[in-house]
């Protein structure tokens, strides 16, 4: 028995209300328990609607340390399961995306198993007759997951059969990903041009946590944006700005900026920031597109969906979204100090093709492996990964604005620069983890 | 375009050695200044990808991104070149693979492998480049660096330097 294992008074010792220990982000064994104990029983992203269109498209994740597949059955319906073989356990799906036909056929026996998972057949079967094979999961064919909701094209997945229901969960923080859709004149999204894949040595929560933490572009992207606005200094103030300016130089915007913009919490450690004034608040306009979107939707309802500009929206514990510029990074974590960042693009069907190009260059430049901005933020996570392992002060200050009336209140609206995005998190954290480990699951 | 404009095979080939080692050697402002006015420098993310309009690329930069690019590894506070990273080249015998001195443009193919170190770090990358070139006045310039990476589909860590 290790340290955390059945003990959930020390796992909820691990956070204060404005502190919490270094443990959360360096102990493997805890990593485990987050498998069980909040990625299984909490709600997390699979994939996207438009990546499995036709009958027999599948597309594969790890999400709390399992392998899965989601699949479009045969009656259109999307199927997620367990990618493993029901005989011998071999992965079923060989490839991050594909197409299976009607059904999965093993590499290794060539037992095969329709799109809704159930055991199709079995090769030389007589050697089967009279052994309890009936009586086993194996004759059940793979294991499907019931918990799956198709919420507007993202499809979210829920392993464990205890946990939250989806719209309890999430709540009021879905509006984000509302918003995402709305921006599409067709009132539909897909998936568009590639996924970037970001490994980071550090724990998945400093990723997270760095979505709404609004003191420090000004200082870790200085060496980007400060250097786009010395470029950009001499240039008359009506000049159209390239939109790799644009998007760099809200970077270096100072304090009162990001402080203004506001952060919002939600209830199971959702939050998002920039409610009122974002990064994204004045990316030139697209005429045309706007002329869609009013013809779509009505002026007054077009003009509500565009100028709602949120920054990151943080669907915890694994989802993150920029709703205005159509854009999500989903964390793989992978182990204690290692997790797979994915930032995936979306085309709003219905709008000019230069959004899409929009968002590929915001991916490109803060996101990619080879970005200008993301190395900054990464290199911070990995000092913190490294650093911690000082002696002398275990804990981690999370003290920013902090007020004690906010342990009380579920939804609350807080000024930007505020650390109250992180203790949501960590009190839905200590929540779920000393939860799982009283039920001892 | 006069027969003495016309760049020499070895020109050309020179043309790749010199620029793979003004990188090596981080004279950035002289390697960007190989770039015609409108030059491009891109790694694709996918294999065969055929542009980079629509589809998102590893790397995709103008000559203007290039200069944040560059002015971004000048900064003392570009906290993830440190500590120092070196970039190296070893390149395989460039290939010309098309010649047309009537439009002025030379495309070469250059197997490399890269290595990147940073403080106890290694990176290795294997990758094919392109090099569109041309000559203008007798000058060759870049007008695209192509560099196809044998794995650019998979995840990768932080690249911190131009490949």
């Amino acid at each position: 028995m290790g340290k955390y294992r059945d003990n959930p008074e020390a796992i909820a010792s691990l956070v204060g209300d404005d502190c919490v220990h270094r443990d959360v982000y360096l102990d493997e064994e805890l990593f485990e328990l987050e498998q069980d104990y909040l990625f299984a029983r909490t709600w997390n992203y699979l994939c996207h609607d438009s990546q499995i269109p036709d009958r027999g498209d599948y597309f594969t994740a790890t999400i709390a340390g399992r392998p899965l597949m989601a699949v479009r059955h045969t009656d259109g319906s999307v199927r997620v399961m367990m990618n493993r073989c029901a005989h011998k356990g071999a992965k079923l799906a060989p490839e991050e995306r594909g197409n299976t036909g009607k059904f999965f056929r093993c590499p290794y026996h060539a037992w095969t198993f329709r799109t809704d998972g159930s055991l199709l057949s079995i090769p030389f079967k007589k050697g089967y007759e009279g052994t309890r094979l009936n009586e086993c999961r194996a004759a059940k064919g793979l294991v499907t997951i019931d918990n799956v909701r198709n919420y507007r094209g993202f499809i979210f997945v829920r392993i464990s059969d205890e946990g939250p229901d989806f719209d309890e969960y999430f709540g009021p923080v879905i509006t984000s990903l509302d918003n995402m859709v709305d921006r599409a004149p067709e009132g539909e999204i897909e998936v568009a041009g590639g996924c970037l894949r970001f490994m980071h040595d550090c724990n998945w929560k400093m990723f997270v946590e760095n979505l709404n933490d609004t003191m420090h572009p000004m200082i870790v992207h200085e060496s980007a944006a400060g250097t786009a606005r010395e470029l950009w200094k001499d240039q008359p103030e009506d000049a159209p700005k390239p939109m790799i300016i644009q998007q760099l130089l809200p970077f270096v915007n100072d304090y009162q900026f990001f402080d203004a913009g506001g952060v919002r919490v939600f209830d199971n450690g959702h939050s998002y920031d920039g409610e009122k004034v974002s990064i994204h608040s004045h990316y030139s306009g697209l005429p045309e597109y706007d002329r869609a979107m009013e013809a779509a939707y009505g002026p007054e309802r077009a003009r509500e969906i565009l100028t709602t500009v949120r920054h990151n929206t943080v669907l915890y514990p694994t989802m993150t979204s920029k709703c205005a510029i159509q854009a999500i990074r989903v964390a793989r974590p992978i182990s204690a100090n290692r997790t797979l960042i994915e930032s995936w693009t979306f085309r709003l069907k219905g709008a000019p093709e230069e959004l899409l190009q929009r968002t590929q260059t915001y991916s490109r430049l803060i996101n990619s492996p080879f970005s200008v901005v993301g190395h900054d933020d990464l290199h911070c996570y990995e000092a913190i990964q490294a650093g911690l392992l000082a002696s002398g002060n275990e804990w981690i200050s999370l003290h920013r604005d902090f007020d004690p009336a906010e342990l009380d209140e579920p939804e609350r609206l807080d000024n930007g620069t505020s650390e109250i995005s992180m203790r949501n998190q960590f009190r839905a954290w200590r929540k779920f983890m000393t939860d799982g480990a009283s039920r001892g699951q | 375009m006069s027969e003495h404009d016309t760049p020499s095979d070895e020109a050309l080939v020179d043309f790749v050695y010199h620029e793979a080692r003004l990188l090596d050697e981080k004279r950035y402002e002289e390697w960007s200044a190989l770039f015609t006015e409108d030059g491009v420098y891109w790694i694709p993310l996918e294999h065969d990808q055929p542009d980079p309009e629509h589809h998102t690329s590893l790397v995709y930069d103008d000559r203007l991104l290039m200069q944040v690019r560059i002015g971004r590894m000048n900064s003392p506070r570009a906290f993830s070149l440190r500590p120092t990273v070196r970039g190296h080249h070893l390149l395989a015998q460039p290939r010309i693979e098309r010649r047309d001195p009537e439009a002025g443009e030379y495309v070469l193919r250059t197997d490399f492998h890269y290595t990147e170190a940073r403080g106890d770090e290694v990176l290795r990358y294997a990758a094919t480049a392109y090099h569109h070139l041309s000559a203008d006045g007798g000058e060759l310039r870049m007008r695209m660096k192509r560099v196809n990476l044998l794995n650019c589909d998979a995840n990768h860590p932080a690249v911190q330097l131009y490949l």
